[in-house]
């Protein structure tokens, strides 16, 4: 009877395309914002992931994200260096500072001061330049998206794009002079502001005068050594606070997760997409199990089982239900695709298949339920109805 | 003779949002094995109850109605619906064709019921469409049909899978006279032999002349039951 569950599902082509639209749009939905849920919480601890070397982020005990910079004095660096299991420990500055662009606006900028020595802590990947241009004078590595939009110089035209900024140009960081000597790639961060990258010496020169200015110690472990271990050390050592790569970006993710309105205001999204969704899905479903009624009144009559009806439903329902999550998940890909170097912050990791698939399973459900029930309770006499 | 149908003091009252109302007051009925018997009577009389009673597709509330001397009563749901599947087959006065499905597919859907492959189920029900005149329109889906063709094309549903009884719901109601006459020649050429029991619930006065037999209800009972030549005095008697 399969293949009848078939043509009665699409010999109305109007219902069978309208129960797939409503199963894809809430497919999509259940998709595409926790996508974009999960790209927005992933550029909170961008800035972790795009230092990928140290083992382990030294820093003040009441820092609460990454974001959160409570400094340190200076000698901190040293006192961590001293640590048994270290095998080196770098000073970073990170903090946000105003630069003056040509056009006299200011810019909020992160900036961050890596090791004047080693340089660690740079950005994943130089687009133009060379890191190693952070050594000469007043230098500075500008990230593409910074350069491209919020730092770029003003177009002569009104209202066209900037002209993104390039190697040789200057900027003003209090009222100190900043050659662009490199392009860099980093991932967008949170609030998207552009990041500049210095020596950390010329950062402080850059930085409001502050008693202390240094923001991390990145520490390597030395070969063999357990970093768990490590971490416990170093903060019973010094009384900083120790975390992994990963123990920050947890640490991160969930003071936003905690302390901001966005998991709620994504999460009502999705929830309204679900309702929606299943309702259109649903409704549209049981419609159609009600305007076939007769025709299931029919094979009850000539001796199909309940199990026989229950089957051909449940069919109907996993044909569109598939139909309509495939739909759905590849329109989310290509969403994502096409957004893949736009300011919207776009992720889509396995488990949101799983996530999407199984609320898309729970409206063909509901809806196949509501049908079932129907068609169970039907009285076969009903064909005799005119 | 062998009874097909054997209905003794059968009873059936609905209730409509509280109010009882007697669809079958005490009826008692036989029908014979290779006999065309028709129901007749106004609307609302309880003729498509009795036949729903008859069918198996609805349980009476007092009495008994045995089919081929089984009471379905009796049966377990399962054990009714493969009596019904096997033994009965139905032709209803809108045709209820599945819209979706050609006309051979829509013949089938017995023989698959019955446990038939769908292809070989199909093959049958092409041959079954030849015997009623459609042998070269078993892939028109039933909109591409006319209604006189929709109707045959019900009547070798009802025939595919050879059962032993056929119930008929107003089956020219819908169709002109012409038609109607048609339809019913090809019923009785086709669907009867001395094996076979039709019952016909119709109020169309012009096919009496295939009945063999006329039950004629009023309020739920039935009120005579006769010959064809019988029924043609009381109505001319009536006019």
């Amino acid at each position: 009877m399969n293949h009848i569950a078939l043509k009665m599902l699409m010999g109305d082509k109007g219902k069978y395309i309208g129960i797939i639209m409503g199963l894809t749009f809430a497919s999509l939905i259940m998709t595409q914002q926790p996508a974009i849920f999960v790209g927005l919480m992933s550029r909170s601890y961008s800035f972790i992931s795009d230092v990928g070397l140290p083992d382990i982020w030294v820093m003040d005990a009441k820092v609460q994200f990454v974001d959160d910079i409570k400094p340190l004095q200076d000698t901190e660096l040293y006192r961590v260096r001293g640590i048994s299991g270290v095998e080196w420990a770098t000073p970073m500055y990170k903090g946000l500072l105003k630069v003056r662009l040509t056009d006299g606006t200011f810019q909020t900028c992160i900036v961050v001061g890596l090791d004047d020595s080693t340089l660690i802590g740079g950005p994943p990947v130089m687009i133009e330049g060379k890191l190693d241009n952070l050594r000469n004078s007043d230098s500075v590595v500008v990230d593409i998206d910074g350069a491209r939009d919020k730092l770029g110089k003003p177009s002569p035209t009104p209202g066209a794009a900037p002209i993104p900024l390039k190697i040789g140009d200057t900027l003003e960081i209090n009222d100190r002079r900043a050659i662009v000597a490199g392009i860099a790639k980093v991932t967008r961060t949170f609030q998207s502001q552009p990041v500049i990258y210095t020596t950390y010496s010329r950062a402080k020169s850059y930085a409001p005068k502050e008693r202390k200015l240094l923001s991390f110690v990145l520490v390597k472990a030395k070969k063999g050594q357990d970093i768990a271990e490590l971490t416990r050390r170093i903060t019973k050592t010094t009384g900083l606070a120790a975390y992994s790569q990963a123990e920050f970006q947890e640490l991160t993710y969930e003071y936003f997760m905690h302390n901001t309105g966005i998991p709620i205001n994504f999460g009502i999204s999705v929830l309204l997409g679900f309702i929606v969704g299943a309702a259109i899905a649903g409704q549209t479903f049981y419609n159609f199990t009600l305007e076939n009624l007769r025709q299931f009144g029919v094979l009850k009559a000539m001796g199909a089982s309940n199990l026989i009806l229950l089957r051909m439903i449940l069919l109907q329902a996993v044909l569109v239900g598939s139909i309509g999550y495939g739909l759905g998940v590849g329109l989310t890909a290509l969403f994502g695709f096409a957004m893949r170097n736009t300011i919207l912050a776009f992720k889509f990791p396995w488990q949101l298949l799983l996530f999407s698939g199984t609320g898309v399973s729970l409206i063909c459900i509901f809806a196949a339920f509501i049908s079932i029930l129907k068609v169970i309770r039907l009285e076969p006499a009903i064909v005799f109805k005119g | 003779m062998e009874l097909a149908v054997s209905c003794k003091n059968v009873s059936k009252v609905y209730d409509t949002g509280g109010q009882k109302v007697t669809a079958l007051n005490c009826i008692d009925l036989d029908i014979v094995i290779g006999e065309l018997m028709m129901l007749v009577g106004p609307s609302g009389c309880g003729k498509t109850t009795l036949i729903s009673v008859v069918a198996g597709i609805l349980d009476q509330d007092n009495g008994s109605c045995e089919l081929f001397g089984e009471n379905l009563q009796d049966m377990s749901s399962k054990d009714k619906l493969n009596f019904r599947a096997r033994n009965i087959g139905f032709v209803f006065q809108s045709f209820n064709l599945l819209p979706s499905l050609n006309a051979a597919e829509n013949v089938s859907i017995p023989l698959i019921l019955n446990g038939m492959k769908r292809f070989e189920a199909e093959r049958k029900a092409v041959t079954v469409l030849e015997q009623v005149g459609l042998g070269d329109r078993w892939k028109f889906l039933p909109s591409q049909l006319s209604g006189g063709q929709q109707q045959r094309v019900a009547i070798a549903r009802a025939l595919v899978h050879n059962p032993r009884l056929i119930v008929c719901d107003e089956p020219t109601s819908a169709l002109d006279h012409v038609t109607g006459q048609n339809v019913m020649t090809m019923l009785k050429d086709v669907a009867m032999h001395k094996e076979r029991t039709l019952v016909i619930v119709t109020h169309d006065a012009r096919i009496f002349d295939f009945a063999d037999r006329i039950a004629e209800m009023d309020d739920g009972h039935i009120v005579t039951v006769g010959g064809i030549k019988a029924k043609k005095l009381s109505l001319n008697s009536a006019s």
